[in-house]
């Protein structure tokens, strides 16, 4: 028979029966007509014997394709059953479109940030290039920013076997396309000209860079845009090319747009604009580390015989560069160029991600992942539970499906069918939750002025990832129960005394794996918001209170006059409390430092931080003094500083710093020290407090020049509420002055705070709603789950209340499973928690997973909602009453 | 039952070889061979038959008609394919092997 006409008889099932119905009609015809009885004839095909019933439901699975037609049948079956218990099946699709949608949106983001090859050739031969070492807190660190001499050198030196790419960070710059006033943004990065090549990518329009395009500072003004860039700032306008494009006071020239889909390869950011590496002024600085490098091997050469020979070659080549630089490095001990010069070059594979140096989002992805799986086996066990409650209610009908022929593959394929159907109902939900919620978890991880961009396309991966996911879960949804279903013994179960301890021991396994997964979700939650809500709550030192910064940027610099006339301007403005300048604003992400001399000694092995600020920095900024004096406007001449406590007792222990002074040993300047402050965070929240010693503004360059600045921060402490609300009309006021001064960017004090805590604030959150979603989850499992046990038990109850069972014994009987096995999984989940937690020790802030409170959290929680959840059941019981239940049985 | 459980590993030769002999018989006609060449020794149940005949049909060793009887109904007729024929072969030189093997261990046990 051909499967077309199996797949014709499985839909024409009606017909198929007919002709069967009319081949054994024509039998007893025959029968009759060759002189047998009637009767007989008939019984012999009639349904007297079970065993003719068998035969008729074998031939019925032998013609033509039985299982699509039974499925059919089935799936018309398992429908009708979901439509009987409405409210349950409606939960459990909710409870499962939830975990399957979370499960797919972490899939998409972990896919799109650290699996997804790059849209490049030879993605899988292409690594990057790091340096392994001993940072200065003396904990091992890694470096992925090379100086471009070293690279050229290393580039030079296994040019035969491999391709070196210098790739420098897809920075936000101030551009402009026409004049100074329209400056806007744009991700721009400064790449070797072999890069275009080497991946293999053609142009859109125009031409790409070429090596040709790189020869040397000044040389090659010529950028190429991204697709992307090009499509939404020009609508594909083809009249780009030759357009000039200005970045600070050099001008490019557009001769291309790179293809559609290659956005660089920084994850998380799409690359706008690309230059020749060698026109950054950086390029020609050889002890400045900036851009990263990129190996691709060449065709033919293999990489297991390869890798390790090319790394020391490499190695060997960047520590003699290194050890030249150190030469000139002013006052470094032996001892601190070794420790220095100690660094070993790593590759990692860079086709998919630069995995090594992503290990904290990788981990921050991983938890999510894990707990949008948890999520989804928890709804998973609730499901499994609801349908092991409805399989033992359906044991008769099972019985008597097994006693009249039934195939027990049938029952397991009836069953099957029905979870199939529950996933497929519930992953369409879920394909909406997971379109919608990844973009919006995006959305979350950007500060709002520079987003975050991740291509998020639902193609074959997501949907293959889909597919698995569903069948994973149908399975797990409808094996157990089924297998269960399928080894009724019809005559045990048709007598009623089916072994009654089976589904009860299932059922209580059930919740204590449903228990333990809750507990470890809220554990780990738990962990992660006290992480957030410390950080969040760190004494900062200072007051984000109403403060505007309004970073400028003035070309090639500005004398700092004109910088102090602007913020005498502003000063000006009635809505303006007071105005100070500093280079950066605290927790910018800038930090610089420099070794420390006291009197002539050698250079301190950790370094001091600097900042200039002006005079009313530390007013402005609500920063107490210690002891001493803030800046005064003749400061600068004298080379006054005020330093932190945390320098005073690193430089000066013991002993009053007022008056000492020290030297910068980077520019050999000597300062005295006029102020102390407390300790403030310097450059992001999470780092322990350093060593900081603050500037004047205003600095001279040798003996009596003073240095232009090219770029500061003015501090803006408003009288408004909403600071940014002055933005505008202040910015405004700047442009008018003409006086070669720009604002680039506006932020508030309040707002740099927040974009520290964006990695946690979103984790406590996704924490959060998991937790939510789990604790909600178990409770609806446990209420299920125990109010079935009850009516199961009814007259197990109503028998020991008749014989004067005491209320307490009876809610005592009822409840001691349940919460023995919420016990054993709250145990369970708390010991699992440990094992996760300590995965991800690096994510927390001052919490460890020892505190009391970080286990009596989860605990009382889980507890809470047990005992919500099982109050129906025990009322339930309580008000059973004996003498009805007895009558009825 | 014990007749047709002795059937079962051979009900499809049966069929086959009367098949091969007289084509185009419907499902009565050969149970009735079945019954009259065995001398009313060898049964095949209607139960037993159609699933054997239609699973028969399934593996391609014989194949349905459905033909005009005089009455006006419409009956079903099965003749062998080639495969069938085959199968035959098979079928036959197995039961030869098997009933030999029989014999032996009857005659000397």
């Amino acid at each position: 028979m051909s499967l077309w006409s199996r797949i014709s008889n499985a839909v024409h099932g009606e017909r198929l029966n007919r002709e069967i119905e009319e081949e054994l009609q024509s039998h007893i015809e025959e029968a009759i007509a060759s002189g047998r009885d009637p009767e007989e004839a008939r019984r012999a095909l009639g349904s007297t014997d079970g065993s003719v019933l068998r035969a008729r439901e074998a031939s019925h699975s032998i013609r033509a394709a039985g299982w699509l037609e039974s499925l059919l049948a089935d799936v018309r079956f398992g429908w009708r059953q979901l439509c009987r218990n409405k409210v349950t099946s409606v939960a459990a699709v909710l409870s499962l479109a939830l975990g399957i949608g979370s499960c797919v949106a972490a899939f998409r983001l972990i896919d799109a940030l650290l699996w997804r090859p790059l849209p490049v050739a030879h993605a899988d031969r292409l690594y990057v290039l790091t340096r392994q070492f001993i940072n200065f807190d003396g904990k091992p660190d890694e470096n992925d920013n090379w100086a471009t001499p070293d690279f050229y050198l290393m580039r030079d030196a296994v040019k035969d076997q491999a391709d070196l790419i210098a790739i420098g960070g897809a920075d936000r710059t101030d551009i402009t396309w026409q004049t100074d006033n329209d400056m806007e943004k744009a991700h721009v990065a400064y790449v070797s000209g072999n890069m275009f090549p080497v991946f293999g990518l053609d142009p859109a329009l125009g031409r790409l860079l070429t090596p040709a395009d790189d020869r040397g500072p000044g040389l090659d003004p010529y950028a190429v845009l991204s697709w992307d860039y090009w499509n939404h700032r020009f609508g594909r306008d083809p009249h780009i090319l030759g357009r000039s494009l200005h970045i600070g006071d050099r001008t490019f020239e557009v001769i291309g747009v790179a293809p559609g889909g290659f956005t660089g390869t920084e994850k998380g950011t799409f690359t706008d604009i690309f230059l020749p590496l060698s026109m950054d002024n950086l390029a020609a600085e050889g002890g400045v580390t900036w851009h990263q490098t990129f190996l691709m091997l060449k065709p033919g050469v293999h990489p297991a015989t390869t890798i390790e020979p090319l790394r020391q070659h490499l190695s060997a080549v960047s520590r003699a560069y290194e050890a030249e630089q150190a030469k000139r490095f002013p006052g470094m001990t032996q001892a601190d160029i070794d420790r220095y010069l100690d660094q070993k070059i790593v590759f990692y594979p860079a086709g998919a991600c630069i995995s090594g140096l992503l290990k904290d989002y990788r981990r921050v992805l991983g938890i999510l992942g894990l707990l949008a799986a948890l999520v989804l086996l928890i709804a998973c066990v609730n499901v499994v539970n609801l349908m092991t409650a409805q399989a033992a209610a359906r044991a008769h009908e099972m019985a008597l499906r097994i006693s009249i022929g039934a195939g027990r593959r049938r029952l397991v394929q009836l069953i099957l069918c029905q979870s199939a159907l529950l996933a497929l109902m519930a992953s369409v939900l879920g394909a909406f939750f997971a379109a919608w919620s990844a973009p919006f978890v995006l959305s979350r991880v950007n500060p709002p002025d520079n987003p975050a961009r991740l291509a998020l396309p639902a193609d074959w991966r997501v949907l293959v990832f889909g597919f698995a996911l569903i069948l994973l879960v149908v399975l797990l949804l409808g094996l157990l129960p089924s297998l269960r279903a399928s080894a009724v013994r019809p005559v045990a179960a048709l007598k009623g005394g089916e072994d009654p301890h089976v589904p009860r021991l299932l059922m209580g396994g059930a919740i204590a794996l449903q228990v333990a997964f809750c507990v470890l979700v809220l554990f780990l939650s738990a962990l992660f918001v006290t992480s957030f809500q410390r950080l969040q709550n760190r004494p900062l030192g200072f007051s984000t209170d109403r403060l505007l910064l309004l970073e400028a940027v003035a070309g090639k610099g500005q004398l700092p006059v004109v910088w102090n006339q602007t913020a005498e301007a502003l000063r000006a403005v009635p809505a303006v409390d007071s105005v100070a300048i500093s280079r950066w604003s605290l927790l910018r992400g800038i930090g610089i430092n420099s070794s420390i001399s006291i009197n002539g000694a050698p250079p301190s092995p950790t370094p001091g931080w600097f900042l200039n600020v002006s005079p009313g920095w530390l007013s402005t900024m609500k920063i107490p003094l210690v002891s001493g004096r803030d800046f005064r406007p003749e400061d600068a001449s004298q080379g006054a500083a005020i330093v932190n406590e945390t320098f005073a007792k690193a430089f000066f222990p013991g002993q009053d710093p007022i008056g000492r002074s020290f030297e910068r040993v980077a520019d050999q300047h000597h300062y005295q020290i006029v102020g102390v402050i407390p300790d403030t965070p310097y450059r992001n929240l999470r780092e322990p407090s350093r060593a900081v010693f603050y500037l004047p503004f205003v600095e001279f360059d040798g003996k009596s020049t003073l240095k232009a600045v090219d770029w500061a921060t003015f501090v803006i402490h408003t009288d408004a509420q909403n600071p940014l609300a002055l933005a505008g009309s202040l910015r405004q006021l700047i442009a008018k002055r003409h006086n070669g001064l720009r604002v680039s960017n506006v932020t508030t004090q309040l707002d740099l705070v927040r974009d520290q805590t964006i990695r946690e604030r979103l984790i406590a959150m996704l924490a959060t709603f998991f937790a939510a979603v789990a604790l909600l989850l178990a409770g609806i499992g446990l209420y299920a789950v125990l109010n079935y046990s009850v009516l199961r038990r009814r007259r197990e109850i109503g028998i020991r209340m008749a014989i004067g069972s005491s209320r307490a014994g009876i809610v005592r009987t009822v409840t001691f499973d349940v919460f023995l096995m919420i016990a054993i999984g709250g145990c369970a989940g708390i010991a699992l928690g440990f094992g996760a937690a300590r995965y991800v020790a690096s994510l927390f802030y001052q919490v460890k997973t020892t505190d009391v409170d970080m286990i009596a959290l989860p605990t009382c929680a889980i507890l809470l909602t047990a005992l919500v959840a099982t109050l129906p059941a025990v009322l339930r019981a309580l008000l059973t009453d004996p003498t009805e239940i007895l009558r009825a049985e | 039952m014990a007749k047709t459980d002795a059937l079962q590993g051979s009900l499809d030769l049966l069929v086959l070889k009367i098949l091969s002999r007289r084509p185009r018989l419907h499902g009565y006609a050969i149970m009735a061979a079945i019954a009259s060449t065995s001398g009313e020794v060898l049964r095949a149940e209607e139960g037993s038959l159609y699933p054997a005949l239609y699973r028969m049909e399934e593996a391609g060793w014989i194949r349905a008609e459905w033909i005009k009887k005089d009455t006006g109904r419409r009956a079903r007729v099965y003749e062998l394919t080639a495969a069938g024929k085959k199968q035959l072969g098979v079928e036959e030189s197995r039961w030869q092997s098997v009933s030999l093997a029989i014999n032996r261990v009857l005659r000397e046990a």
